[in-house]
């Protein structure tokens, strides 16, 4: 070797600020999706309950009365969309972003920095008129761009040491999560009422708006039979191996970053969180569908959304709680910054 | 003004002040020439719309520092001023020279006051100034550090007065902030105004990061010899300084941490990673002493490392700057600092200081009292600008409060003469007007010293104001030292 390189090693706090950086706009571009399909779901004389539905799958109901907002759609878009002071919101998420990025900045590259500067600025400046009417999807697609230029810049910028691995971490475990919410707020949308030709048509449509909104309707439409059952859409959301935004296909992304962690850098902590990676997967994978969409899909995606909850825990038990001296005082210190949900 | 500047800028009136770009100097060659002729030819409108775009660029960079008031924080930048300021190569080869001298000294008398006392027991200043100095650290008695050295980074304040004589107005030997926006503000130049630059021969600004490693490499336990991990040690996001200490992590190449992320066990330093502890062999901190270690300073303090001065003493850490150096910088050792030199270097200063007057001392004090409307007054334990009181420019009640104030602790007050800093051409409301500006060149010091060419420029950016602080609406210029090679022809191509 011509050159003596070092390993330089990685920081605990620098690896949990990647792992929520990266789940912050992640969650971003997930509730802009969501948004915008809520928005598809509204019936004329009904909109609050397609927009509820939004509150349901966020499990925010406490939140949302809280912050003293009244239950009708326009709150709730303000809530999501304008509440700085809601930390499942668009701009609370990207404050909390940013946040990190400030403490990450002396390992990301100045192009990642300045497009999440730029960003951040856009999104303190939505107002209320971006809100309402047409201007809402075009809001959304915005959002997405947005989270999706940061994504393109960290795909061909951020150097792929550890940190890297931590960073994308963060974000399949936010995916996966999102993506079950995704094909839960299908179960709270309503179905007109009508003969059943024009429900089995509404239902079409609404399927379409979550695959949409899922980036998966033209693939979809490549694999599926010409007649799809919602069998199929659930098969395709939760189990393709396609499928970027598929469950299975990010919790297979975990595995292997996980174990790419303990081979390449050898973080044998990695161990335990391989191991409930794989049982996450398996109960992806192998349970039959048809059981699942009988005995209830809502209460099968709650126990997904537990078990990632539980793999990013200890993901963080593993990795991230050591820098933390007393786990209780972290909020008070100045110096320390991590902001988690 | 020559003939030339009084065709270009008819407007422009440096007044009684020393131009930094239109006086008189030999070797600056044609370069004021040529920067006047260019900014006419780009002119005005095309000048203010650069310079937006600029001041835009900074902040989508984040290239900012934070306010404090009251309970509020506000992320600002520091305010760029496009029109450099010049430095020619004979002027570079004199401040450079006085830097390493003045560094030298401090460093020479840090070492005796933490050690024999001669100067003291020499009778050349008073032992009450060091020992009961607030800055003064008693645990740093015997304590030896590697090569001699406790301030590895210093920023000297040099002014230029009427006469065109340049001046120190202040040492900072603790943590000196400002050289990041010396090499932001040339890369900045250099996207923003290639046209202003092209073909002018500059002395480079990007060697610091390197020379600063080095420097910490220099001075780690062992000498160095083992490719020592290095870190900045900051107090974290919410500091005003921070964006700084992301630049010098970056530039160095090496880890930026917060007191949570270190440990000691068995008086050994070990940052914690995701793969367990890892040693730490040299510590740059951007934290004041009395934050270091809970164990040792402020019990109440969560931004330090307990445990580090244990690990320090045992020599198996090298912390940058070395504690107890803020007495080094105390404005009333300052008006030692001739006799300090000439005391250690027997060489005269090379540049002087200031006139100061110390309150502390009879003599001092009266003086003061008696000509506070001609002085400007300043409390020595304050930096940023704050609590000065300019004669002059002082109301009556201004004047009785700074009274009252210096009565009330006469030790903690200097007074000096007011100064007529110099000016340097500024893209101003008017035009390109005169204002205000000083010069903070960098020091780093391992075993031997060396000066980034330059240094901060901050310039005042109201229309007769004196007070440069960013903390206070001073701006900063691109800082350009004319190489040595540079020639009349090369230059005055195009």
């Amino acid at each position: 070797m011509s050159t003596y390189m070092r390993e330089p090693g990685l920081l605990a706090r620098d690896a949990e600020g990647l792992f929520w950086m990266a789940r912050y706009l992640e969650r971003v571009e997930n509730l802009a999706r969501l948004i915008d399909v809520t928005q598809s779901f509204e019936s004329p004389g009904f909109e609050t309950d397609a927009w509820w539905g939004l509150i349901r799958i966020n499990a925010d109901e406490k939140r949302f009365k809280e912050r003293g907002f009244s239950a009708d759609a326009t709150h709730i878009k303000r809530f999501y969309l304008l509440d700085a002071g809601n930390p499942s919101s668009v701009p609370g998420s990207l404050e909390d972003a940013r946040t990190n990025a400030r403490t990450l900045r002396p390992l990301m590259s100045t192009e990642m920095w300045r497009q999440i500067n730029v960003f951040h600025r856009f999104v303190t400046r939505i107002g209320p008129e971006d809100l309402e009417g047409d201007a809402l999807s075009r809001l959304c697609t915005k959002l997405k761009d947005g989270v999706q230029a940061h994504t393109g810049i960290t795909e061909g910028t951020l150097y792929r040491d550890q940190g890297w691995y931590f960073y994308e971490l963060g974000r399949l475990v936010e995916r996966a999560d999102q993506t079950t919410r995704m094909l839960d707020i299908k179960y709270t949308a309503l179905l007109p009422r009508g003969g059943r030709e024009e429900k089995r048509m509404a239902e079409l449509t609404q399927w379409n708006a979550v695959l949409r909104a899922g980036a998966g309707y033209h693939a979809f439409r490549r694999r599926a039979r010409a007649e799809f059952s919602a069998e199929d859409v659930v098969h395709f959301l939760l189990r393709d191996s396609a499928s970027p935004r598929s469950v299975l296909l990010c919790i297979r992304r975990i595995e292997s970053h996980l174990d790419d962690l303990r081979r390449l850098y050898g973080l044998n902590a990695a161990g335990e969180a391989i191991e409930l990676a794989e049982m996450l997967r398996a109960f992806i994978a192998e349970k039959p569908l048809g059981h699942i969409l009988n005995t209830g899909l809502h209460d099968y995606l709650d126990i997904v959304q537990i078990q990632l909850q539980n793999l990013a825990g200890c993901i963080g038990h593993a990795f991230f709680r050591d820098w933390r001296p007393e786990p209780a005082s972290s909020s008070e210190t100045r110096g320390q910054t991590q902001v988690q949900a | 003004m020559s003939e030339i500047f009084e065709a270009l800028w008819p407007d422009y009136d440096p007044g009684r002040f020393f131009c930094e770009l239109t006086a008189h100097r030999a070797d600056a060659g044609p370069v004021p020439r040529l920067l006047a002729e260019r900014l006419g030819r780009i002119g005005l409108p095309d000048l203010r719309a650069r310079a937006a775009a600029a001041e835009t660029d900074l902040i989508d960079l984040g290239i900012t520092f934070t306010v404090y008031s009251d309970a509020t924080a506000i992320d600002r930048i520091l305010p760029f001023d496009c029109i450099p300021r010049v430095i020619t190569a004979s002027e570079w080869d004199l401040l450079e020279r006085a830097c390493k001298q003045r560094v030298a000294a401090l460093n020479l008398f840090l070492g005796d006051i933490y050690g024999k006392h001669q100067i003291i027991k020499d009778g050349i200043i008073p032992a009450d100034l060091v020992f009961k100095n607030s800055n003064y650290r008693p645990e740093m008695q015997d304590f030896p550090v590697p090569h001699g050295t406790y301030a590895h980074i210093c920023g000297i304040d040099i002014i230029r007065d009427e006469a065109g004589d340049f001046r120190v107005l202040e040492d900072n030997a603790r943590t000196p902030s400002g050289v990041s926006y010396v090499i932001e503000n040339r890369h900045l130049m250099l996207r923003t105004f290639p046209d202003l630059m092209a073909g002018i021969k500059l002395m480079p600004v990007d060697d610091y990061g390197r020379r600063l490693r080095a420097a910490m490499t220099e001075i780690a336990p062992g000498g160095g010899h083992d490719d020592p991990q290095v870190v900045l040690l900051s107090p974290g996001i919410y500091n005003s300084a921070y964006f700084e200490h992301v630049f010098l992590a970056r530039e160095m190449g090496v880890p930026l941490v917060v007191g949570a992320d270190l440990t000691v066990e068995n008086d050994r330093v070990y940052m914690r990673t995701t793969a367990g502890l890892k040693p730490v062999h040299t510590i740059y901190r951007r934290l004041n002493d009395d934050f270091l270690d809970p164990e040792v300073f402020r019990p109440e303090s969560q931004l330090g490392v307990p445990g580090l001065i244990r690990a320090w003493r045992a020599g198996n850490v090298a912390i940058a700057n070395a504690v107890g150096t803020g007495v080094a910088d105390d404005k009333a050792v300052y008006a030692y600092m001739p006799r300090i030199i000439k005391y250690y270097l027997g060489e005269e200063p090379l540049i002087k200081n200031v006139d100061t007057h110390i309150c502390g001392e009879a003599e001092g004090l009266k003086y003061t009292l008696d000509n506070l409307d001609k002085l400007v007054t300043k409390p020595v334990g304050e930096s940023g600008g704050y609590g000065i009181t300019i004669g002059p420019r002082a109301s009556k009640e201004e004047l009785e409060a700074s009274r009252a104030a210096i009565l009330a602790a006469p030790s903690n007050w200097i007074s000096q003469p007011m100064i007529g800093l110099s000016v340097g051409p500024t893209l101003a409301e008017e035009g390109i007007g005169p204002r205000h500006l000083d010069l903070r060149p960098f020091i780093v010091t391992g075993k031997e010293s060396w000066v980034l060419p330059g240094g901060l420029s901050r310039v005042a950016m109201k229309r007769g104001s004196l007070i440069v602080n960013s903390s206070q609406g001073g701006g900063s210029k691109d800082t350009w030292v004319l190489a040595r090679d540079f020639t009349a022809e090369e230059g005055a191509g195009k």
